[in-house]
């Protein structure tokens, strides 16, 4: 365990570092970020007090070695538009995009485990294909048209939820649902293919043949086991969340970070973006390092592979 | 007596390999369903020019917002009413078909080339090439796609040929997996070790062993990449940073009917529900060809 740790942990620092580089790489693509820090009637001169300000006249190489020293202490450098520190700004909308992820998350293992548990012990019946249907419109709808489809029933007709900004409680709940309906199909088909394949398995035959309850047999025994590949799929997925609710935040006005970076490309604030781009990624990164050793403790055969 | 016996014992056949494909595929009703969508959205787009009722860009500021037939006051004229520019709403979505299509086969076909070539040579050299490509893929598959695409899209311009070289360039991680795992499996088979024995060179076996039995996975991927392609660029024109106006992205029409959606939903139902029936047919035929093509008694 303990090598197959460090194994994983050294990937992880090795992907962090990388994609940090690519980053860093990617939002220089647009040319001089001096021109676009400086705003549009800027003078030459103006353009070059920009660029000695922010180190752009070193080489890049060095501008990297920089940046990255400073954001692992957490200093992001300063928004042009804010003109304050980006990690400021990011702290304070980091929680509101965490509690969206969250209920999303919750939204779509209350709706996508039942499900294919249900299809698995009745495969090929109506609860079957009701839950394959789900799947199939989850995958298909893209979910800023879901979001405005929800905004105009609840929101709008109905009026029963509030459909913009993040005050209370409330305001979360049409988001969730439309960011968290997006990760159903693939949890309610691992959760379906994994409940089938364990109970075709011996030991729930000897398990019903001891005479336990159908209901103890279903959930002590078969969940269990079946349950271990979602719980590693969801933390991908909740990676996932907070990269696309860049467009549900959007489309609900919610003030998060995905918001935040949506705002921040539309005005070029480079630092923003870069440290953003940044977050979400090592979020995915941590996510995935951590599922993978859950993985690993939970089922032995992994860690020798 | 007993000719005759063996003459009814000759006449059982049994049906050639065509025939069990032909059969499965005709009685796959999801397949089915997904190709007829799918032949007729595709027939849409090429015919574009031939059945659109008036020219999409035409705009007419004295017809603005015309509501669509099933409306009391709607016309014949605009079978699908017109937008607020006056333009005629279906004509746009006729040639919306061609530019989600367009953009959802090139970028498949650059993702594919990176991602089969990536997948092929991890699964088959394995140890440290395989090490390699797995690092590059984690790494692809930590950046936001979303993210990534609208900050590049919107420093270098959007336009189509950018779309299009951005998407492919960021979504081929499923090709890569899919084709490194399947060509895992094909490595230690005997007709490749046979190749192998008579000297074929690594490229002759890539080419001729190894890439004609991935085949199957291959066509399933590449399905279900074009709707990945489609979706991204539809949520990319939505948030202003795709397709650029006043071309008639599917996207793009939902982010401009977004003002007027309150008082007339036709305007981003419509587009919306054409885009969700192009992504579901086209993930219709791309489960269909994998539960067809897989091998007896597995779907």
């Amino acid at each position: 365990m303990f090598y197959y740790t460090l194994k994983r942990l050294s990937l992880a620092i090795l992907v962090a570092i990388t994609v940090s580089l690519l980053t860093f790489m990617l939002l220089r693509l647009s040319g001089d970020p001096a021109i676009a820090l400086a705003g549009e009637n800027a003078t030459p001169e103006e353009i070059e007090v920009v660029r000695h300000q922010y180190g752009l006249d070193r080489h890049i190489i060095i501008q990297y070695a920089n940046w990255a020293r400073k954001a692992l202490r957490g200093d992001f450098g300063v928004s042009p538009y804010f003109n304050q520190p980006v990690e400021n700004i990011i702290g304070g909308r980091l929680g509101i995009t965490m509690t969206l992820g969250g209920c999303a998350l919750v939204f779509a293992i209350c709706l996508a485990v039942p499900m294919g548990v249900l299809a698995a012990i009745r495969p090929n019946t109506w609860i079957d294909r009701v839950a394959l249907t789900i799947s199939v419109i989850g995958q298909a709808m893209p979910s800023f048209f879901f979001g405005l489809i929800l905004i105009i029933v609840f929101g709008v007709i109905l009026r029963w939820l509030p459909i913009s900004g993040s005050s209370t409680w409330r305001h979360f709940i049409l988001p969730a649902i439309a960011l968290g309906y997006y990760a159903t199909p693939a949890i309610m088909r691992l959760t379906r293919s994994g409940m089938l394949e364990v109970l075709a398995s011996d030991y729930i035959r000897t398990a019903r043949a001891k005479g336990l309850k159908h209901g103890v047999v279903l959930f002590k025994h078969a969940l269990r086991n079946a349950i271990i590949p979602v719980v590693s799929l969801l933390a991908v997925q909740f990676g996932f969340m907070l990269g696309g609710s860049l467009v549900i935040e959007t489309i609900f006005a919610i003030n998060g970070v995905g918001f935040l970076g949506y705002e921040s490309i539309s005005r070029t604030d480079l630092p923003m973006v870069q440290a953003i781009v940044l977050l979400v990624s090592m979020f995915y990164v941590v996510l995935t390092f951590f599922s993978d050793l859950l993985n690993a403790f939970l089922d032995p055969r992994i860690r020798v592979a | 007596m007993v000719e005759k016996a063996i003459g009814e014992i000759k006449e059982i056949e049994f049906p050639s390999p065509g025939q069990i494909l032909r059969q499965r595929t005709v009685s796959h009703k999801g397949f089915m369903i997904g190709a007829i969508v799918l032949i007729l959205i595709f027939t849409m787009a090429l015919l574009a020019p031939v059945i659109s009722p008036h020219d999409p860009y035409h705009q007419d500021l004295s017809k603005r917002m015309i509501n669509p037939i099933w409306h009391a006051d709607g016309t014949w004229k605009h079978p699908l009413g017109t937008d607020n520019l006056g333009r005629d709403y279906l004509s746009r979505l006729i040639y919306g078909a061609r530019i989600s299509l367009f953009i959802g086969v090139s970028a498949m076909v650059i993702s594919g080339i990176i991602g089969i070539f990536l997948g092929v040579i991890a699964g088959y050299f394995g140890g440290r090439v395989d090490m390699f490509v797995s690092f590059v893929i984690t790494t692809r598959l930590s950046m936001p796609v979303v993210l990534v695409a609208l900050a590049v899209v919107a420093l270098i311009g959007g336009s189509l040929n950018v779309i299009i070289w951005v998407l492919g360039l960021l979504i081929w991680d499923r090709f890569a997996v899919v084709m490194r795992s399947s060509t895992q499996q094909l490595r230690s088979i005997d007709y490749v070790y046979a190749a192998k024995a008579i000297g074929c060179s690594t490229t002759r076996i890539l080419l001729t062993e190894v890439m004609p039995n991935i085949l199957n996975n291959l066509i399933v991927v590449a399905t279900l990449e074009i709707a990945h392609a489609i979706l991204l660029e539809a949520a990319l024109s939505f948030l202003g940073m795709g397709v650029q106006p006043p071309l008639p992205s599917w996207g793009l029409m939902i982010s401009e009917g977004r003002e007027f959606m309150l008082f007339s939903p036709w305007i981003i139902t419509i587009p919306g529900v054409v885009l969700s029936l192009l992504i579901l047919s086209i993930n219709l035929m791309g489960d269909g060809i994998r539960d067809i093509t897989a091998p007896e008694g597995r779907s």
